[in-house]
């Protein structure tokens, strides 16, 4: 388990990254975190002839808040995510979803963007990013350009990313008042990658449901939104049966394929079982500001 | 008497340990070192047509390419134990017979190198069809391993002790099932390593690997290698960083680096990757078990019938078909019943190799038995509690002779499994299901109890070969099981104490400090022990090595009789010494004094001061030098006899435990609520290592019960070669682990001590198997396949709510 040779590069910025990155092209990849693109070069699964390597770039590892929003600096780490007050309290989805995201030793070194770039499809930050309408932040040779989440992961392992451009930030919504959320997932040891994960925040006005937001990772090929579950809450309101109906539509959207570790009926199965509970808990956060205990 | 043994010592190892200094086959400096890299193939079953190397000869770095060519030309196939022409060499000569199986070696300058190289080597294969599953390769028309064998049986047995027909012709029930138990390894946190470097001008190979024994092996490379057992030497480094079994079966492995490096004149260091550990290291048997049970009405078990299929995947590989064998005496576990039929069948598939593994075979045994059981219960309406009490053997029967020949050699059954249920509160364990089932929830309380077998006696593994070919007149019978150390007392009364068992984290120096301080009357800071091995220096037996839960009594008896021998110099000496009469001294509080007292006598360091320095002095006839070296042999390890019956292990330990579980009825996921387990391990020299290893074997049981398999698909592809698929559970899916001991000494071990390395990995797939079953009894589900995976139950509960009830 050795990787065969390839030419490194370790710019200081993420400019220096991209004038390299526009040099090689195709043949280069770029290393953030490593947690995937190591095992897979030592595998000998990926040959790039070039990897850049981010981790000094360090313009790219932020969290800031903006009016109605956070911006995570693609380099950011998991480790700083889960532990940020900013995230916790305009981002707790995110940061809930984040104590699933493999374990400590990985989330060390693992970031926000080298895992929105992987797509893996059983990752939770895609489902979290396609649940909230995230905005990726992609620049490349012709500049920078804005990608919403829906259009940026495209299928398994595959986004929006050209030849020659990188994932710079991601801007995520911060938490609306009177919203409640949770990120429910199941995996044969905590840690491992979903068999399903669901991520949920709803809004409430008065007994009615504003909006509901629904993301499914370990589902398909590519994390996956469930709108027609959503429409079913926005309108028919938050009651049991209707959470209920809710979860049964989610469990009709997906298109799970089976492993090793799960069947397609078993995660089709999954897919309604935590929307319900994902549901239940972030509406019970939507009225009760927020306090219901984590399932872990 | 005993003041340090029974004590919970801190490790001696673990402060070098915990700190990164421990020194292990990866850590050895060495002049001039090469690196190998394996290619291995990617195919299940493929006639190999032709090997083009020259390409990677030419790479940068390469110093040499070792194939199937070089292993016919240059070794002998390794000997099997068993009968079917099986030809099993260190590399594929004619057909790669499971993916991953060694093809070709690569010798260059680093391992980076060598990948780089192994990526030239052209091999042309002709893919073959492939069978995984153990039955269906003993279907007409199933693809043939290996052709001169014309089946893809390796070994079949068909025993029967006593009267299995009359008895279940008088049952008043019978019940039948079908089990399977998979395939799961053990993943130690070192994976296998070997230095190789031949000294052509003394024509000596040495190989330092982590190889733990049994040294049995060592005959097995010199024999494929061609070479001397004087010109091989074995070498073990201070550390070897667990193996469970595994690493026994790094043999060939020795063999092919050592042919590599008598090929290439450089010396060649492997260290196995854990891609390549996990799909060729070696694990457990998977295997199919047909059972029937013969019982009273009140629950008295009277026979059981077994026949099942063992897979050993593309060869037989030595110590296999232990896998079928290792439990022969016990193959009745703790119950009294006297008819057994058993109808073993031993098969070749398209899977990589098996071996010892953590619990050996028993695992699957006491899965099998201890379900029967709780289905014997459930048939009769009984506590499973109950038919259990009813088919103890009882504790005035010890030493008890097994059906089969085992003779266990001490037990209080009944009283350790009471203390189980105590503890458990089993009662009320079984009140709060009933409240629970009442809400609707799926909750389970399942028991397991088994006979714990450790040190193997050689003669086990011939049960494999037919009695007729056991008496021809050129058969070499196998018995035994020894163990050696030895023992010196230096000028100033210290000592160091020598080990032949190739520990591999055990604690074997921490244990024997404790038994030679009370054995002398020191500390145990007094003491060094050593227990790195090198063949060309050691004391060594066929049987020597970690393996078979044996050190806890084979290996500290030796230690203990070493330091017996001393005293008794010592006690020789002192007389000479003080002109007092033989016998009327003895060796007491370390030091030697009258019988009786009245004088001080003379200290330990006082005699050795007097033994090394003045040696003139010493009596007429006594050999000068403080050092004596025990080899202890278990009495009663006798071959097979006519009638298949063998005391398979030496010493057999018993194990009780209770445990309630709780399944969500909708994801299918199983929560451990209560894990009591109960050991009667006899003396136990060291409480916190004992329960050091209880917990890891339980938890290892849990593994191969609820998340580890090595999985193949219908065309022999492998699944599992990674962590990510491997699961291997770590502390946050370990239950508490409640442990308990109950202690009938061994009357056949010096300190009365018995092995429990392997424990309660025999119990927790049964335990476990029983809870869910419990728990899903409602539902009219049984769990007879492992590991039950969310999926796969989640799937049995969705065809239960469907099945009209």
């Amino acid at each position: 388990m050795k990787p065969p040779p390839f030419d490194y590069y370790a710019p200081a910025s993420a400019a220096e990254a991209l004038e390299l990155l526009g040099r090689y092209g195709a043949d280069a990849r770029l290393l953030a975190g490593g947690q995937s693109l190591v095992p897979l070069l030592n595998f000998r699964l990926s040959a790039p002839a070039v990897i850049i390597d981010l981790n000094r770039a360090t313009d790219l590892a932020y969290i800031k808040e903006e009016t109605g929003r956070v911006r995570l600096g693609a380099m950011t780490r998991q480790r700083a995510i889960e532990f940020s007050p900013l995230v916790k309290s305009r981002l707790p989805l995110l940061a809930e979803a984040t104590r699933w995201v493999g374990h400590l030793p990985t989330r060390t070194r693992g970031t926000v963007g080298g895992s929105l770039a992987h797509s893996d499809p059983a990752a939770e930050y895609p489902a979290v990013a396609t649940a909230l309408d995230a905005e990726l932040v992609v620049r490349g040779p012709a500049g920078e350009r804005v990608v919403p989440a829906a259009e940026f992961f495209l299928g398994l392992m595959t986004t929006a990313l050209q030849p020659g451009e990188m994932l710079v930030e991601v801007r995520l919504p911060a938490l609306a008042s009177n919203s409640g959320w949770a990120f429910e997932e199941f995996s044969r040891r905590h840690g491992d990658f979903a068999i399903v994960g669901i991520a949920a925040m709803v809004t409430t006005e008065r007994d009615r449901c504003r909006s509901a937001r629904l993301a499914a990772c370990g589902a398909g090929p590519v994390a996956v939104r469930l709108r027609g579950a959503e429409e079913i809450l926005e309108q028919g309101g938050l009651g049991d049966l209707n959470i209920n109906a809710a979860a049964a539509r989610a469990a009709e959207l997906v298109d799970p394929s089976a492993d090793l570790h799960a069947s397609v009926e078993y995660r089709r199965h999954l897919v309604h079982v935590l929307t319900r509970r994902a549901l239940k808990r972030a509406l019970e956060r939507a009225r009760g500001g927020g306090a219901a205990p984590l399932r872990s | 008497m005993a003041k340090w043994v029974g004590q919970p010592l801190k490790r001696v190892e673990d402060p070098r340990l915990l700190t990164g200094r421990g020194v292990f086959v990866a850590d050895l400096p060495l002049k001039d070192p090469y690196a190998a890299a394996i290619l291995r193939s990617p195919h299940a079953h493929a006639r190999i047509r032709s090997i083009d190397a020259s390409a990677a000869l030419a790479a940068r770095g390469v110093a040499g390419v070792i194939t199937g060519a070089d292993a016919l030309a240059h070794t002998q196939p390794f000997a099997v134990g068993v009968q079917a022409p099986v030809k099993y060499y260190c590399l594929a000569t004619d057909k790669a017979r499971f993916v991953g199986e060694p093809v070709a070696v690569v010798i260059a300058r680093d391992r980076y190198l060598a990948e780089d190289a192994l990526e030239l080597i052209q091999v042309e294969y002709e893919p073959l069809p492939a069978v995984v599953d153990p039955e269906d390769a003993l279907k007409p028309g199933a693809p043939i391993l290996h052709e001169a064998a014309g089946s893809n049986q390796a070994c079949h047995r068909e025993i029967v002790y006593g009267d299995v027909e009359g008895a279940f012709a008088a049952a008043a029930v019978v019940i039948r099932e079908r089990f399977r138990f998979p395939k799961y390894s053990s993943t130690p946190i070192e994976t296998y390593g070997v230095v190789a470097a031949y000294d052509a001008a003394s024509g000596v190979l040495t190989i330092t690997s982590n190889f733990m024994g049994p040294f049995i092996l060592h005959a097995l490379v010199a024999r494929a290698l061609g070479l001397a057992e004087n010109r091989l030497r074995f070498v073990v480094p201070p550390e070897i960083g667990g193996s469970f079994g595994i690493k026994t079966s790094i043999f060939p492995y020795l063999a092919v680096m050592g042919l590599a490096a008598m090929r290439t004149g450089v010396t060649v260091r492997w260290i196995e990757d854990r891609r390549e550990h996990l799909l060729a290291s070696s694990s457990g048997v998977d295997r199919v078990a047909y059972r029937e049970l013969a019982a009273r009405d009140d629950g008295t078990i009277l026979a059981m019938r077994t026949r099942w299929y063992d897979n050993v995947g593309g060869y037989v590989r030595s110590p296999e078909p232990g896998c079928t064998f290792r439990p022969v005496g016990n193959w009745v576990g703790p119950y009294r019943f006297a008819n057994l039929a058993a109808d073993a069948h031993v098969v070749l598939t398209n899977k990589s190799l098996t071996g010892p593994n953590r619990g050996y075979a028993c695992g699957h045994l006491y899965f099998e038995i201890e379900r029967m059981v709780d289905l014997l219960a459930q048939r009769l309406g009984m506590d499973p509690a109950e038919v259990r009490r009813r088919n103890f053997i009882q504790p005035g029967q010890f030493p008890y002779r097994t059906p089969s020949g085992g003779l266990y050699d001490s037990g209080d059954y009944p009283a350790a499994f009471e203390r189980a249920l105590e503890a458990a509160g089993y009662d009320k364990l079984l009140e709060e299901q009933k409240r629970a089932r009442a809400a609707g929830r799926l909750y389970g309380v399942g028991l397991a109890v088994a006979v714990d077998p450790s040190v193997s006696n050689m003669g086990y593994i011939t049960i494999a070969l037919d009695p007729a070919v056991r008496a021809r007149p050129e058969y070499l019978p196998k018995s035994g099981a020894i163990e050696s150390a030895t023992v010196k007392i230096d000028p100033l009364g210290k000592v160091t104490a020598i080990l032949g068992t190739a520990p591999q984290g055990q604690g074997h120096q921490t244990i024997v400090a404790q038994i030679i301080a009370d054995e002398l009357g020191l500390a145990p800071g007094d003491i060094t022990v050593v227990d790195e091995m090198d063949t060309f220096t050691r004391v060594w037996g066929i049987s020597s090595g970690t393996y078979s839960s044996r050190f806890g009594s084979v290996g500290t008896s030796a230690a203990a009789l070493a330091a017996r021998k001393l005293k008794d110099k010592l006690v020789r000496l002192a007389c000479a010494l003080t002109e007092a009469p033989a016998e009327s001294l003895v060796f007491a509080d370390g030091r030697v004094m009258p019988r009786g007292g009245g004088s001080r006598g003379l200290t330990l360091k006082e005699l050795a001061g007097r033994a090394h320095w003045n040696t003139q002095a010493l009596p007429p006839g006594m050999e000068p030098a403080l050092e004596a070296t025990a080899v202890f042999g278990f009495p009663l390890a006798d071959s097979p006899d006519a009638q298949d019956r063998v005391n398979s292990s030496n010493t057999y330990g018993f194990i009780a435990e209770v445990m309630a579980v709780e399944v969500d009825p909708e994801t299918a996921e199983i929560k451990i609520l209560r894990y009591v387990t109960v050991h009667d391990a006899g003396v136990i020299i060291n409480p916190l290592i004992a329960e050091g290893q209880i917990a890891g074997g339980a938890l290892h049981g849990l593994g191969g019960a609820l998340w580890e398999e090595l999985a193949y698909d219908s065309e022999g592809q492998f699944l599992s070669g990674s962590f990510i698929d491997y699961l291997v559970p770590s502390a946050s899916q370990a239950p508490v682990i409640e442990v308990e001991h109950l202690a009938t000494p061994s009357p056949f071990t010096t300190l009365g001590a018995k092995g429990l390395g392997e424990a309660s990995s025999m119990t927790a797939p049964a335990a476990v198997a029983n809870a869910v079953s419990d728990a899903l009894a409602p539902l009219g589900i049984a769990i007879t396949e492992l590991p039950i995976t969310p999926s796969r139950l989640w799937h049995l509960l969705d065809a239960a709510r469907r099945r009209p009830r």
